[in-house]
């Protein structure tokens, strides 16, 4: 048996959306290096649509392919829609993690979210703190993420 | 395809095999049984014992089969530990970046009072004599030390730090599973009292292996049961796997030398080439290592997406990141020797083997700068490196 779906190792081998956004309207990075991953997306908004969407992954097989699903998931919709991205759609999109490995499928969700709180900053509109906190936390560790 | 992971197993030998199969379908007897067939299994089985204690270096009583490298370390200081209990003596020593076999069998040592020294392996991976003699006690009833590191390669100063051990009268155990086939191990001149190796690390068959003690130490049994191995260890003995063994070891250690010379010339091509990879470092003692042992850390990547895209181009390797270790923390062996978490969830072990060959190391090279290129070109880590907002960890 396979350490991973085909669904997992398409998204690790042929990632979509990878790059960076050199003008990006929000930004978003979570994980550590001590972690051993770390999942920053940039966003491109326009009229409330994610028109753009790219990833960098420094993480094992599944942090490459959640990131790549999750940008998948996201692009082309209304931000209420990507704001709503759970790691279990993430995780259902990929056929599945293993069990040790869910904490990637919650780093992309995240990053989304920072990089949304970001945008929301940067653009004075009001957002609900709860739902998007000021850092994230590391599923696995526990700790702080900087 | 490229197999690259002969420190994890080996790929049996054509000698091996031959001399398991009469054991299967021939002579299947059970040596304990009384009648001749079952007296012509037991015959091998004592032959094989010999064989095994004249390249080892010592008596065929003092060998004992286990199952393996694992139950031999158990054994050994499970076995020490309850003596030196007897005499009020409860410290063992060992080092930071034993086999698991050995540090949990530590911890649960600890867990029942005694007192355990970790020695330090300095960024080498190597522990000196004198951290030995230092940290011995009066109370201490074990030295137990690897003869060369599972996943950095480093070999310890083994007969040194018997001989301080016979001076102050303290049992020295050495896990030897790395060594054994692949350097010359010999109990009597490396002044060991207690050795574990393990058959499938050398071309010889997984499930089994020995644990040499001395004349005169008291075992402890890990499995209880009939009276086979002198009692020391119960179960029907794996004739079939003792029979591979014995063959195995043999040709290893009667082809050691040549292998040896042979692999160096591979190793050193191999570190080369990978050290011209910016910003990563060799794991472990430049020249003092086992002979087909390569392990490096690279900045700014992980090691399990390094290894899942090694597969894709054929090789088969390993490395100590979390994600591969299915832990939180990435080995305790890179840890050890000093290395910062970032950068050991970057690692790569290739440990090769005689039959890798000079097109293997230069397709080895390539597809490994290829990859870690390619994951760094993805790599948020590796941006902030090359932008400054991280520092790195190793020269360019």
């Amino acid at each position: 048996m396979a350490l991973y779906s085909e669904k997992v190792m398409d998204h690790f081998r042929n990632p979509r959306n990878v790059g960076v956004i050199e003008d990006a309207d929000g930004v978003g990075e979570a994980g550590n290096p001590v972690c051993g991953d770390i999942m920053k997306i940039y966003l491109k908004i326009d009229n409330d649509i994610i028109t753009d969407v790219k990833f960098e992954t420094f993480g094992c097989g599944s942090a490459i392919a959640s990131s790549s699903m999750a940008t998948e998931l996201i692009k082309g919709k209304p931000i209420n829609e990507a704001a709503a991205l759970t790691n279990k759609a993430v995780t259902e999109a990929l056929d599945g993690l293993p069990a040790h490995k869910l904490h990637c499928s919650v780093l992309a969700e995240e990053a989304i979210k920072l990089a949304l709180k970001d945008y929301f900053d940067k653009n004075g509109i009001e957002y609900d703190k709860n739902e998007f906190p000021d850092e994230a936390h590391c599923a696995h560790c526990g700790e702080g993420c900087n | 395809m490229i197999y690259a992971d002969n420190a994890a197993t080996t790929k049996m030998s054509r000698t091996a095999i031959e001399a398991m199969l009469p054991y299967m379908d021939k002579i299947y007897g059970n040596p304990s049984s009384l009648y001749s067939f079952g007296q012509d299994a037991k015959e091998a089985l004592e032959d094989a014992r010999a064989r095994i204690a004249s390249v080892l270096g010592c008596e065929p009583r003092e060998i004992i089969f286990t199952s393996g490298g694992s139950e031999a370390d158990n054994q050994a200081i499970f076995s020490a530990a309850r003596q030196g209990e007897k005499k009020g003596k409860k410290h063992i020593i060992s080092t930071a970046f034993e086999h698991h076999a050995v540090l949990h069998t530590l911890e649960k040592l600890k867990k029942q009072g005694f007192e355990i020294t970790l020695l330090d392996v300095h960024s080498n991976g190597i522990v000196t004599p004198e951290q030995v003699a230092d940290a011995i006690r009066e109370d201490t009833c074990l030295v137990t030390i690897m003869f060369a590191n599972n996943e950095i390669g480093t070999i310890q100063p083994i007969a040194e730090i018997g001989k301080i051990c016979r001076e102050k009268q303290v049992l020295f155990h050495t896990d030897a599973v790395q060594a054994a086939g692949h350097l010359h191990v010999n109990v009597k001149e490396q002044n060991i009292d207690m050795l574990s190796l393990s058959a499938h690390k050398f071309h010889g068959p997984k499930g089994i292996g020995v644990l040499y003690a001395k004349k005169g130490i008291i075992l402890d049994n890990v499995i209880n049961g009939g009276a086979q191995e002198r009692g020391k260890r119960a179960g029907t003995e794996n004739i079939p796997a003792i029979m591979g063994m014995a063959a195995a070891l043999e040709e290893a250690v009667a082809n050691l030398d040549a292998n040896s010379t042979k692999l160096i010339k591979l190793r050193e091509r191999l570190i080369e080439g990978l050290d011209k990879i910016p910003y990563g470092e060799l794991n472990g003692d430049r020249t003092n290592r086992l002979p087909g042992n390569v392990n490096f850390c690279f900045e700014g990547i992980e090691g399990e997406s390094l290894l899942l895209l090694l597969d894709d181009k054929g090789i088969c390797a390993s490395s100590g990141s979390a994600c591969t270790s299915g832990s939180l923390d990435p080995s305790h062996v890179l840890l050890a020797i000093g290395r910062p978490h970032e950068v050991a969830h970057g690692s790569l072990r290739l440990s090769i083997n005689e039959e890798t060959t000079e097109e293997d190391i230069t397709y080895m090279i390539e597809a490994v700068t290829d990859v870690v290129t390619y994951l760094r070109n993805m790599s948020p880590f590796w941006r902030d490196l090359v932008n400054g907002k991280r520092t790195h960890v190793f020269a360019e």
